[in-house]
C-alpha cells in the first residue's frame, strides 16, 4: 500500500515571470514619467506682402484694416478699425462691429471674401496680434464655430 | 506505517490580473506619447485662442519654426539668429527639391512666445518671403483656451 504521491504529478511547468514584471514596471515609470499633458494647437494661416507691395487683394469684395498701437511696454493701448472706428481695447464691439460688417450666415468665403489687414506696431506683444485674429476670425457658441473673416494679412511692418 | 506529511500548498498571489493591467497602462502611454521635438519648446509659451483646433487635414510641408522671447529663432532644435534664417531653411528647400517641390508648397508654421513682439514676426515672414528662399504660407500656432 502506498500513500505518499508521486512527486512528478505535482510538479508543473512555470514561466519565470518575475524578470518580465520588472522590465514591464520600468517600461510603465518610463512613460509615466514622460508623459505630458498638453491642449490642443490649431493655427491661424496668414499672408503678408512684401516689402514694397502692401496694396490690399484685388480678389476681395470687402478689405478692412485694423490698426493696433502699443504703449512703451508692448501691451495694447488702442484699436482702430479702418482709420475712423476706436475700440479702445474692447475685442468684443470690435467682433460686434465685424458681425455687423459681414455677417454672419454665409461664412467666409476663401477666394473672393471679406479680408482683414492687420498693422500693428513692432513692440506690441504677439498675444494682441492673436486676440485681433481671434476676434476678426469668428466666435465660439457652444461646441460650434461662427467664423467671420478667414483671410489675415499682415500690413507692411512699421 | 509511515505516512508522508503533507506539505501546505504555497500561497501564491494570483498575478494575472496585475499584469493585464499594467499591460493596458503601457499600451496607453505608448499611443499617447509624443517624441516629436521640433513641435515642443519649453521657451515659447504660446497665446491661446477659443477658436485653435486641431487642422481636419495634415499640412503636407510644414517647417515649424519657434519664436522665443528672447528673439532667437529655433528651428529642429537648432538655435538661430532671424538674420542667418537661410543657413537653416535652405537645406530644408534642398529636400523639398527631391520631392519635386518648391519652397511654395511649404508652409511654415509659426510658435511664437505670447510676449515677443509681433514686429518679429513680421520679420521672420518678411525674410522667408525673399528671393532666396522663396516661401509663401505661412501659419500662426496658437494653443486651445480651455
Amino acid at each position: 500500500m502506498e500513500f505518499r504521491h508521486r512527486g512528478d504529478r505535482d510538479e508543473r511547468n512555470e514561466l519565470p515571470m518575475t524578470s518580465m514584471i520588472d522590465v514591464v514596471f520600468l517600461l510603465l515609470v518610463f512613460f509615466i514619467m514622460t508623459f505630458k499633458i498638453s491642449a490642443q494647437e490649431g493655427d491661424f494661416n496668414v499672408k503678408m506682402p512684401k516689402p514694397g507691395e502692401g496694396v490690399a487683394s484685388e480678389s476681395t469684395d470687402l478689405s478692412l484694416k485694423l490698426r493696433l498701437t502699443a504703449d512703451d511696454t508692448g501691451q495694447l493701448s488702442e484699436i482702430v478699425l479702418n482709420d475712423n472706428l476706436s475700440f479702445a481695447k474692447d475685442w468684443g464691439a470690435v467682433r460686434a462691429k465685424i458681425v455687423e460688417m459681414v455677417g454672419d450666415e454665409a461664412g467666409p468665403s476663401d477666394e473672393d471674401g471679406p479680408e482683414v489687414e492687420i498693422d500693428l506696431d513692432y513692440n506690441l506683444h504677439y498675444i494682441h496680434v492673436i486676440e485681433a485674429i481671434t476676434a476678426v476670425t469668428g466666435y465660439r457658441t457652444g461646441d460650434d464655430v461662427v467664423k467671420l473673416i478667414d483671410r489675415i494679412k499682415f500690413a507692411p511692418r512699421r | 506505517m509511515k505516512l508522508g506529511k503533507k506539505r501546505p500548498p504555497a500561497a501564491e498571489a494570483d498575478l494575472t490580473p496585475m499584469i493585464d493591467m499594467t499591460f493596458q497602462l503601457i499600451a496607453f502611454f505608448m499611443v499617447l506619447i509624443n517624441f516629436s521635438q521640433s513641435e515642443q519648446n519649453d521657451k515659447v509659451t504660446l497665446p491661446t485662442s477659443e477658436l485653435a483646433k486641431p487642422v481636419d487635414t495634415p499640412i503636407d510641408f510644414p517647417i515649424i519654426v519657434h519664436l522665443t522671447s528672447e528673439d532667437a529663432v529655433v528651428i529642429g532644435g537648432d538655435k538661430i539668429a532671424l538674420e542667418s534664417i537661410a543657413s537653416r531653411l535652405l537645406p530644408e528647400i534642398s529636400l523639398l527639391k527631391l520631392e519635386n517641390k518648391t519652397a511654395g508648397d511649404a508652409t511654415i508654421i509659426i510658435r511664437c512666445h505670447k510676449d515677443a513682439p509681433g514686429g518679429r514676426v513680421q520679420d521672420l515672414i518678411n525674410r522667408c518671403q525673399e528671393s532666396d528662399l522663396g516661401f509663401r504660407n505661412f501659419a500662426l500656432r496658437v494653443k486651445e483656451e480651455i
